[in-house]
């Protein structure tokens, strides 16, 4: 049976680190910023994976992303994930040719589904992350793609089954709502899917404190959480928070 | 040590590769089977589908060269895919034949565990329950985390090449080891320092 996982996300956009609060971007650092406020080599040890998303608003130099993903995860032992403008199967196996052991893909579950389809037969269900995001407009729980921006016809609970019909291994649910407020991440978007999900889902948008972790963590359906924000968990935040969450008995690896 | 990881066109050989150097072994990825020459191991990574992957070893020559390096005494690490693949067969993506180097069949996690709470594919850090003399896993607890990504799983012939097992609704094969022939269903190469412990018990122990 899977341990719970901890999942740390970096936001990239040429050269630089970025924080994200309700999707809009702001720049934090660069690469040497990244070293010097997380020692890697620690960190690392105290999460199961790390994503890394290129959220260039527009075209981006791939290769420069796929040297900065290099760098980054150069000395850690643990799955990586790469994502953003995803487009073509090139696209993606640049990817993984630059040491992404899962792809996550947003834009392409609306836009491009033949894509996501062909990933899958490839790569394999477990290779390929669903990346959902959405708000919540009067008690409607509405998807939202393209970066946030475009406005999806189908609800929430539509659009995660429509997205399980393609196979895709893991589903990455975030909050644009709670995006980087630090308040905590949104549990009800679950009780939304009517459907039994049988795929592992990772929750974001919204921790603010190893507190956050946990309340997620201790709800059933909930496979791992992720953080993307490079303050909350700053230093040695997340050896902390790890110690923390299995301290109060969530069952996560340790080694 | 220098090591040989096969690339047959599926995956990403890199984690591999740097964690095996991050051992000070020499790491090598070899996509012609003519330059498989002067190694002191061999891995055998893999995701993707079992068919294709077998296809593209077939079709580059990697089937015939296995067999070879094993007559030859050179120890093999099957990883996730890799270590399915050595089996004898595969319900995965149409009926597939294996390496046969391991009797074993591979298949999707039995509707017992489909049907619990259970999710699949089982994915993240599951405990590994090793078998006392193994070698892969010396020096190490008895429950032992490791990284899993997988919908199938493999059931070998024969249980005296099991190495550990472990639990997803149901006991599962997660290492085997047959003499210099060794694989693990999860992945040592992100397991963190538990990974790191049994690629380096690989290189010493085998």
């Amino acid at each position: 049976m899977a341990k719970k996982r901890l999942i740390f996300t970096l936001l990239y956009q040429q050269g630089y680190f970025f924080l994200s609060r309700n999707y809009r971007l702001q720049r934090v650092g660069d690469q040497s910023w990244l070293q010097n406020n997380y020692k890697f080599s620690s960190i690392a040890t105290a999460i199961d994976e790390l994503v890394i998303v290129d959220v260039s608003r527009k075209e981006s130099d791939r290769n420069a992303f796929c040297a900065v993903a290099s760098e980054v995860s150069a000395k850690c032992f643990m799955p990586l994930v790469l994502g953003g403008r995803i487009r073509t199967m090139e696209d993606a196996e640049t990817l993984i040719r630059n040491g992404a052991d899962k792809l996550i893909l947003n834009t392409a579950l609306t836009d491009n589904p033949t894509l996501v389809r062909e990933l899958v037969q490839v790569y394999g269900s477990q290779c390929i992350i669903a990346s959902i995001d959405y708000r919540i407009e009067g008690s409607d729980f509405v998807v939202y793609t393209h970066q946030g921006k475009k406005r999806s016809s189908r609800t929430f609970d539509c659009f995660v089954e429509d997205v399980c019909q393609l196979q895709v291994g893991e589903l990455y649910i975030n909050s644009i709502d709670q995006d980087g407020t630090a308040q905590g991440y949104c549990l009800d978007s679950l009780n939304q899917l009517k459907a039994k999900i049988n795929l592992p889902i990772i929750l974001a948008g919204g921790a603010g404190n190893q507190h956050h972790l946990l309340q997620a963590l201790q709800c059933q359906k909930v496979d791992a959480v992720a953080t993307a924000n490079l303050f909350n968990f700053i230093g040695d935040g997340l050896p902390n928070a790890r110690k923390h969450l299995i301290s109060k008995g969530i069952d996560m690896a340790q080694w | 040590m220098r090591v040989a990881i096969i690339d047959y066109g599926a995956g990403n050989m890199r984690s591999v590769v740097q964690a095996l150097r991050h051992l000070d072994a020499e790491a090598e990825v070899v996509s012609d089977a003519c330059k498989v020459v002067g190694f002191s191991h061999v891995v055998l990574p893999g995701v993707g589908s079992f068919s294709r992957a077998m296809k593209s070893i077939r079709l580059r020559g990697f089937d015939e060269l296995l067999h070879q390096i094993v007559k030859e005494g050179i120890p093999l690490l099957g990883i996730c895919l890799g270590m399915q693949l050595l089996a004898s067969r595969s319900s995965e993506d149409g009926e597939t034949r294996g390496l046969g180097l391991i009797g074993g069949d591979v298949d999707r996690f039995s509707l017992k565990a489909e049907n619990s709470d259970l999710k699949i594919p089982h994915v993240g850090f599951s405990s590994v329950n090793p078998q006392e003399e193994s070698r892969l896993f010396k020096g190490m607890k008895k429950d032992v985390d490791f990284y899993f990504t997988h919908s199938y799983r493999l059931k070998t012939h024969n249980s005296s090449s099991v190495a550990a097992y472990s639990w997803h609704g149901e006991s599962f094969v997660s290492a085997v080891e047959e003499g210099l022939l060794a694989g693990t269903q999860f992945h040592p190469e992100k397991s963190q320092a538990n990974g790191l412990h049994l690629l380096s018990n690989f290189l010493k122990y085998f």
